[in-house]
């Protein structure tokens, strides 16, 4: 494992970029970004087998990621930037025109590390399948990981998807859902209440895990013991509970920063609390 | 006028089932997907020889999509199979984000098209489909004839790169193309020369615009079928060519006015040499149950309709001259 001191330094440069990001064009969702950044380091610092300097489209003897809630882009574009995928000073694009960086995740500006384009909720689940379907015909032994929202578990694909990658033994799939119970309109409880989600994933057939997604040696700890469990005629579906908004006290599991930007005051707010550790972009 | 004759009554369906196997067996990297319509599709045979590579869904369509999307990552060419309904509008959104916007090699085939498959009546039926997919960027949108060509195209489509809408159908129809000819995708095909109008046709509708030929010519008049099997990206020149040549225009399809070939041809005339125009189509309505001839007929994509409309044309251009 690599150093987690070193780890959690990356994770607040990180949560800098996001609200950097999302300032500078007054949009964006910090909210589920901030939250998953702990879940983005450890995967991309340690858990996938990807090679950042290289990047193509197959995949062919790596580790494929799908990011199905397309929404917080700005916590995959800074850790891929920081990975090295792409220039870290290309952050400042994010949202503009003439941009990589989209809204939400493209393929069409050929950025690398995106395979997909997403925003449209509840399609990764069955692109990742997909993936993984191709994998086992090459007899690649890499795996396929997914990232969800659980307001996106509202959509009725995933549940297909989620039917068949049981039924037909799809266990080179790893997918994660983010679960900080809110979405645009609320707490998710109140939108839509989920029900036992670790029940109804059992009941279709996964194999569940749960993990706190903001404590990163979990997170690593998890991801691991879910590597070992794969090819054992199952998928995986980890349940991550994160805090939307962690690391920005007024953001904290708030609803309301979903999609909202901070402006200069609030930035500045922020960035106090975040301490600059490998340079701002 | 060049005569046509055929050599069976076949559906188009089975030329798909027939070219998906052929170029199965030819490419170990074609898979193919259906949503539990296997026998519809003419699939039995590809899911029997290559198990492997077959993918039964069952009814979950918005899945067999993206699946379809994630295939293509690894570099595996999907062919999806369901009704051209479930094709098209019960999947726009997973078509549009996960397989046109995101560029992946999926190749959307579509059985049951139009008014002929008859009696499940109006919820099975579309006539919107060419015109959801056309409208996408990057979507390539096909229809052809014929059982030769419907395998054909289905070979061809394997050998590029990109998305793609194969449009065929249940009704058995006569067989008239070359059973080894190559499928060009973007070319159209003229198949009676002609000088007093342009008759632009695809899909069921192209044999009916022979015989409507043939029956013009008794009439006196000269008419030039041509037969658009690749409404996108449309043959601008060939359509040009032709018109330049008779003044006036009649498209036939089994598919809606609106967002239909005749749209397509329309924008293309307005834009480079307006002339007068007819539509063979249906005009802003569902279909309903019947069997496939008495629905052909009702909803007016018949041979007489589209003799009616080339008189009907020429007629208005003899008229629009004189002005």
């Amino acid at each position: 494992m690599p150093n987690v001191d070193e780890l959690k330094k990356i994770c607040t440069q990180v949560r800098r970029d996001i609200v950097r990001m999302t300032n500078a064009v007054q949009s964006g969702h910090p909210g589920g970004s901030l939250g998953c950044t702990e879940f983005f380091v450890a995967m991309y610092y340690d858990i996938l087998h990807c090679n950042p300097l290289h990047f193509e489209m197959d995949g062919i003897k790596e580790d494929l990621f799908f990011l199905s809630n397309g929404h917080i882009s700005p916590v995959w574009y800074s850790v891929l930037a920081r990975k090295g995928f792409f220039p870290v000073k290309e952050l400042a694009s994010f949202r503009k025109l003439d941009s990589r960086l989209q809204g939400h995740p493209a393929t069409a500006e050929g950025l690398p590390g995106v395979r997909l384009g997403y925003g449209s909720l509840g399609q990764g689940l069955s692109v990742a399948i997909g993936a993984a379907l191709a994998k086992k015909l090459n007899n690649d032994s890499f795996l396929v990981y997914s990232l969800h929202g659980d307001g996106e578990l509202q959509e009725g694909q995933i549940w297909e998807a989620a039917m068949f990658a049981a039924a037909k033994k799809v266990d080179n799939l790893i997918s994660t859902i983010d679960v900080n119970n809110a979405q645009i309109d609320g707490k998710t409880t109140d939108v839509l209440n989920l029900g036992d989600l670790k029940a109804k994933w059992l009941a279709f057939g996964w194999d569940v895990l749960e993990m706190k997604g903001n404590d990163i040696e979990e997170v690593i700890t998890t991801m691991k013991n879910a590597r070992e469990r794969t090819g054992k005629g199952k998928p995986i579906m980890i349940l991550m509970k994160t805090i939307m908004g962690k690391g920005v006290d007024y953001m904290e599991d708030n609803y309301k920063w979903h999609g909202v930007a901070p402006n200069n005051e609030q930035l500045q707010k922020a960035l106090a609390q975040l301490e600059m550790t490998i340079g701002d972009y | 006028m060049k005569k046509y004759s055929y050599t069976e009554l076949k559906d188009t369906r089975s030329g798909f089932g027939t070219g998906l196997l052929e170029i199965g067996r030819k490419n170990n990297k074609v898979v193919a997907l259906c949503a539990d319509l296997i026998g519809s599709l003419k699939m039995d045979a590809f899911a029997k020889e290559f198990p492997n590579r077959f993918f039964e869904v069952g009814i979950a369509e918005a899945n067999m999509m993206g699946i379809a999307a994630g295939l293509t990552i690894g570099g595996y060419i999907p062919f999806t199979g369901t009704f051209a309904n479930f094709s098209t509008g019960r999947v726009y959104d997973q078509i549009r984000q996960s397989i046109a916007y995101s560029d992946k090699n999926v190749k959307i085939c579509a059985s049951h098209a139009g008014l002929t498959l008859g009696e499940d009546g109006a919820t099975h039926q579309i006539l919107e489909d060419i015109g959801l997919m056309k409208m996408l960027p990057g979507m390539i949108v096909i229809n052809p004839c014929d059982y030769n060509q419907t395998k054909a195209a289905t070979h061809a489509i394997a050998d590029i790169k990109g998305p793609v809408y194969l449009r065929f159908g249940r009704p058995a129809v006569p067989v008239f193309t070359d059973p080894s000819q190559r499928f060009e995708i973007g070319k159209a095909i003229v198949l009676t020369d002609g000088a007093d109008v342009s008759i632009f046709a695809t899909g069921h509708l192209v044999w009916k615009a022979i015989e409507a030929a043939v029956a013009l010519e008794t009439k006196g008049i000269s008419a030039e079928v041509i037969n658009i099997h690749t409404i996108k990206p449309l043959d601008n020149g060939a359509i040009i060519r032709s018109v330049k040549k008779t003044g006036c225009v009649v498209s036939a399809e089994e598919h809606q006015m609106n967002g239909g070939l005749g749209d397509s041809i329309a924008q293309l005339l307005a834009r480079e040499y307006p002339c007068p125009m007819e539509m063979v189509a249906v005009n802003d309505s569902f279909g309903e149950s019947g069997t496939p001839d008495e629905l052909m007929h009702k909803y007016g994509l018949d041979i007489p309709d589209i003799i009616r409309t080339a008189e009907k044309v020429i007629a208005r251009r003899a008229v629009e001259f004189e002005k």
